[in-house]
């Protein structure tokens, strides 16, 4: 056992904070404002200690304290209604949102972001983006089902994008594989705003049953904390590094310490043994409460611990295993050393929680119990290091009301519509726009992407990738599943935030009822540039409000969700990107609806919806033009809610039997991967009314192109008209043709297509 | 009484849930191992699953072929108990010696994950008999280190005893030589791929169910009445 504290010249006890109240302290380094610096003083009646001041610095961070985002973020809450709430088991404030799907099962799932790592060191950045986001979902008492990764990088041929994709992927890859997660879905995007930023946002998905939820806290006097998995080191410190200047107090000794990356390192194999000991340790019910180990490693668990309970709690620091020499107390509570969990148990079953980590060959130690008092009490080397009230550090953060201003090129933006631009007309020249579409990297097959991650693990997954979402079976007994989307085209939040926002849950909403699930649950993933620019709080005010009237008029709750701000290049902001995830819960798996045509033999095809010409922030205008600017499509959240009940009611009554949600690239792309996913030829017949470039390309919300069996279609039809949903016959599916014929303008062969759509990221990556 | 089949769990195995389902679908009974216990519980037959024992941070499989469960499964493979090593699996299984050769990392240095094409080679050791001689199957293949290495003289061995079992058709994923999927050892009882059968048990979760057929030829030789 190292006993590093005994390099260190002199601890900085509380003590020594009163007996030096002037002494110099770098908070400017460590990201607090002087009125943050002053409050922390008038709430411990003295200057901080050493430790104490890199807690409240990264508890008090944008990242964890939610300063800039909490006043709008608000607006979730008042805008969910007890209906709403009536499926909700845990929501926006615990490590995950939890929903009852029924049958005694409850479903947990989160987004988080991990941009900023991800941009430094992609492979690491993207690795621990996912164990965070697995250890958030296991906190909760839930065995973790699946990942997804919704992913944003600049140009795709842009030589950075070089560096960052693989690294991210293999990362994401490298990690989820080994945990034994299936990755089901997620997104590959590509634009120039991600080029300095790329967004590398990770989803998981768990469940447990109703009764074995965990929630976070320490209750009860005496009890024992447990910090578990792997030892705290010097990985992810970041900014805390400051604290071992040679101005303060540091041990320039400790070789090499400040060399260290500020970005995490992984282990994935550690992880897979704690989600296993862990799921042991609930089904022994050996634990009270637990917390994972995150952004702001112990300083976020042990003051969310307790503040989060009805007492004080002490800390022993000097129990924590450690793997570096020299750690400073300060350094030991602001590790983002991956792996760790911290759990509250009962001193009569600490035994037996000991003897679970062993089976599992995890590291184990006592390091401090609940108290009967109201502050987190934290020792070091014998001396008292922290002496704070829990909820000043974990809950009572600063909350700003930054300005916020529609920016004044919004209106130009806005008036600079497509209308103007040279559209395809003859048959050659949409035979042309077609091809180049499908071929272009954010339209193109992203199976270079997903072939690197593992879908089949565990034997649960339904739908993955390139499926509109995925779906997971949760009980083998009764066939009982979810699925997942997560959607945004950013785009269209730059046209207008509120509407670019609704678009976005729309279309993850759609996705889901397109597999033949029913919506239930949302959470996000709110990317953005710097909240100090009065334009992007404009445009983060907008999507926040967007996505919570939105969830209203669907009647779906948001359950929890992840701010990332400060994702720009000097003055340029990334295009916002509030990427929305929506959970549905499917009754019977068996009854999913794939993407591919061909399952049946004699399919029709419909589609649902109405087209209209929209084409602000289009892929055509996008990739053909260069183009962005207009309004984007418009949104009508009633006529989304009556399409997702016509699918689901078509998916239980077996009526459908493939489908595919129209967004990007319009109705000419859904065929595209109708065709090749099915591996089926078709021949699709456009209206006579309707500019055939419209009715090809235009990314008109609300649409669905389903292929019903030629046996159900009447009734299908039916049901449709009967509940006033648009639709039209648009094709047949024809397996001898092997090609897509659009009547009157092309045919296709299936290899054509598919040299185009599959042969861009391969060309690109390797 | 049905058959009852071993799944062995080191840490860091993940499919072990899922070599637990396909013995179970195939009407064997599935019996949890362990890999620190030495006791192989008297199963019939033993199926080592695929995932990233000890992490694998070290040569694959190189860590878990010494654990006491896999000193049990030697000597027993050693009297003829019929033995399935899938993925991680068939790496544990070179590395305990049971099989010849090596897996190295896929050519293309990354791990792919996609449904593949297999002909069996050889319908006659434990684990493949109810398949057609020369049947094309379809198997999801996943692994970052499944290119099957050996030298040529081992090669020729294989291919000239008939103890190639498995073949990739439609395009080698990984640079395995001579396109080798999965390989048997002398008696034909143990076998070793890199495709995973126990995800194609049901057209539901994986692209067929073309994987039963190991299970059900296993399940033959064990009773060899039914």
């Amino acid at each position: 056992m190292v006993s590093p504290h005994v390099e260190t010249p002199a601890i900085d006890s509380t003590a020594r904070a009163e007996q030096t109240p002037d002494l110099p302290q770098p908070y400017v380094e460590l990201g607090l404002a002087d009125d943050e610096y002053a409050r922390i003083k008038e709430i411990l009646g003295r200057r901080p200690t050493e430790a104490e001041l890199a807690m409240y610095s990264v508890m008090w961070s944008e990242h964890c304290s939610y300063k800039s985002s909490k006043k709008h973020l608000s607006y979730f809450g008042k805008t969910t209604t007890p209906e709403m709430r009536e499926k909700m088991l845990a929501g926006i404030g615990e490590n995950a949102g939890v929903v009852d799907i029924g049958d005694g099962w409850a479903v947990t799932f989160k987004v988080e972001s991990h941009n900023h790592p991800s941009y430094v060191e992609p492979y690491q950045g993207a690795a621990t983006g996912v164990g965070g986001i697995v250890r958030d979902i296991l906190a909760m008492g839930a065995r973790p089902l699946a990942v997804a990764d919704p992913l944003r990088f600049g140009p795709a041929d842009a030589p950075d994008t070089r560096r960052v994709l693989p690294g991210v992927v293999a990362g994401v890859a490298g990690y989820g594989n080994c945990l034994g997660l299936p990755n089901i879905g997620g997104e590959v995007v590509f634009d120039e705003s991600y080029a300095g930023n790329p967004l590398v946002n990770a989803l998981c998905v768990g469940a447990m049953r109703v009764e074995d939820l965990h929630l976070a806290h320490a209750s009860g006097t005496g009890n024992k904390i447990i910090l578990f998995g792997a030892r705290t080191g010097l990985d992810g410190i970041g900014g805390v590094s400051v604290l071992a200047s040679d101005t303060f107090s540091g041990d320039e000794t400790a070789g090499g310490r400040k060399k260290l990356p500020s970005v995490q390192v992984g282990d994935p194999f550690t992880e897979k043994v704690l989600i296993e000991c862990c799921l042991e340790l609930f089904a022994k019910k050996l634990v009270v409460g637990i917390q994972d180990l995150g952004g702001a490693g112990l300083s976020c668990a042990t003051s969310e611990l307790a503040a989060a309970g009805d007492g004080g709690m002490h800390i022993d620091l000097d129990q924590v295993p450690l793997r570096a020499k020299g750690m400073t107390a300060a350094e030991i509570l602001s590790s983002e050393s991956q792996e760790r969990m911290c759990a509250v148990v009962s001193p009569s079953d600490v035994d037996a929680f000991m003897a679970v980590c062993a089976k599992w060959d995890v590291i184990a130690t006592e390091i401090g119990e609940v108290t009967d008092g109201e502050h987190l009490v934290i020792t070091w080397g014998g001396e008292t290091v922290v002496d704070v009230p829990p909820r000043t550090v974990a809950h009572q953060g600063p909350v700003y009301d930054r300005p916020y201003a529609r920016p004044a090129a919004q209106d130009t933006v806005q008036a600079n519509t497509p209308d103007s631009l040279a559209r395809p007309s003859t048959p050659d020249e949409l035979r042309e726009t077609l091809l180049t579409l499908i071929a272009s990297p954010n339209l193109a097959s992203k199976e270079w992407v997903t072939q690197q991650y593992d879908r089949y693990v565990r034997g649960n997954t339904v739908l993955a990738q390139p499926s509109d979402s995925g779906v997971i079976r949760i009980d083998e007994s009764t066939g009982r599943g979810v699925a997942v989307a997560t959607d945004c085209n950013s785009r269209f939040v730059y046209l207008d935030p509120y509407a670019g926002t609704q678009l976005a849950l729309a279309e993850a909403y759609r996705n889901v009822a397109t597999s033949g699930a029913q919506p239930m649950a949302v959470t996000n993933c709110l990317n953005f540039g710097s909240p100090r620019d009065p334009g992007v709080m404009w445009q983060f005010e907008r999507a926040v409000h967007g996505l919570a009237d939105g969830c209203a008029q669907l009647g779906v709750p948001v359950t929890g969700g992840n701010v990332s701000f400060y994702n720009q290049t000097g003055e340029t902001a990334i295009l916002p990107t509030p990427v929305v995830g929506v959970l549905g819960v499917v009754d019977d798996v068996t009854r999913r609806i794939p993407t591919g045509i061909g399952n049946e033999a004699g399919e029709s095809l419909l589609l649902l919806g109405d087209t209209h010409d929209e084409f602000g922030g289009s892929a055509w205008a996008h990739v053909i033009h260069q183009h962005l600017g207009g309004l984007p499509p418009k949104v009508d959240l009633e006529r989304e809610r009556l399409l997702a009940e016509i699918l689901v009611a078509g998916s239980r009554d077996g009526m459908i039997s493939a489908a595919h949600d129209l967004s990007d690239g319009g109705l000419a792309q859904a065929f595209v991967e109708m065709v090749l996913i099915g591996q089926c030829g078709a021949r699709a017949i456009l209206a006579d009314d309707q500019d055939p470039f419209v009715q090809l390309f235009s990314e008109s919300a609300g649409r669905v192109l389903v292929a019903v069996p030629r046996s159900e279609e009447l009734r299908f039809t039916e049901m449709c008209g009967a509940r006033g949903l648009p639709w039209r016959r648009a094709g047949v599916v024809d397996p001898e043709s092997g090609s897509l014929e659009i009547q009157d303008i092309a045919t296709f062969g299936l290899d054509e297509l598919r040299t185009a759509w599959e042969g861009t990221l391969p060309a690109l990556f390797g | 009484m049905s058959p009852r089949i071993g799944v062995i769990t080191f840490p860091g195995t993940l499919d072990d849930v899922d070599a637990s389902r396909a013995v179970r679908y195939s009407g064997a009974e599935a019996v949890d191992l362990w890999h620190a216990d030495a006791d192989l519980k008297g199963v019939d037959a033993v199926v080592v699953p695929g995932g990233f024992s000890y992490g694998d941070y070290l040569r694959c499989g190189a860590i878990a072929r010494f654990a006491p469960v896999m000193t049990s499964v030697v000597e027993a493979a050693g009297k003829g108990m019929p033995v399935l090593g899938i993925c991680n699996g068939f790496q544990i299984l070179c590395e305990a010696g049971l099989l010849p050769g090596a897996l190295v990392r896929n050519e293309k240095l990354h791990f792919v994950c996609r449904d593949q094409w297999l002909r069996v080679e050889n319908n006659d050791t434990v684990w493949s008999t109810r398949y057609d001689q020369g049947a094309e199957v379809l198997i999801p293949l996943k692994s970052g280190e499944g290119g099957y290495m050996a030298d040529q003289a081992t090669l020729d061995r294989l291919e000239g005893d008939g103890r190639v079992v498995f073949r990739y058709v439609g395009g080698n994923p990984n640079g395995s030589r001579n396109d080798i999927a999965g390989i048997a050892s002398e008696s034909g009882r143990v076998v070793g791929l890199m495709p995973h059968p126990e995800h194609a048990i049901d057209a539901l979760t994986g692209p067929s169910d073309d994987g039963l057929g190991m299970f059900y030829s296993a399940l033959d030789a064990l009773v060899p009445s039914a």
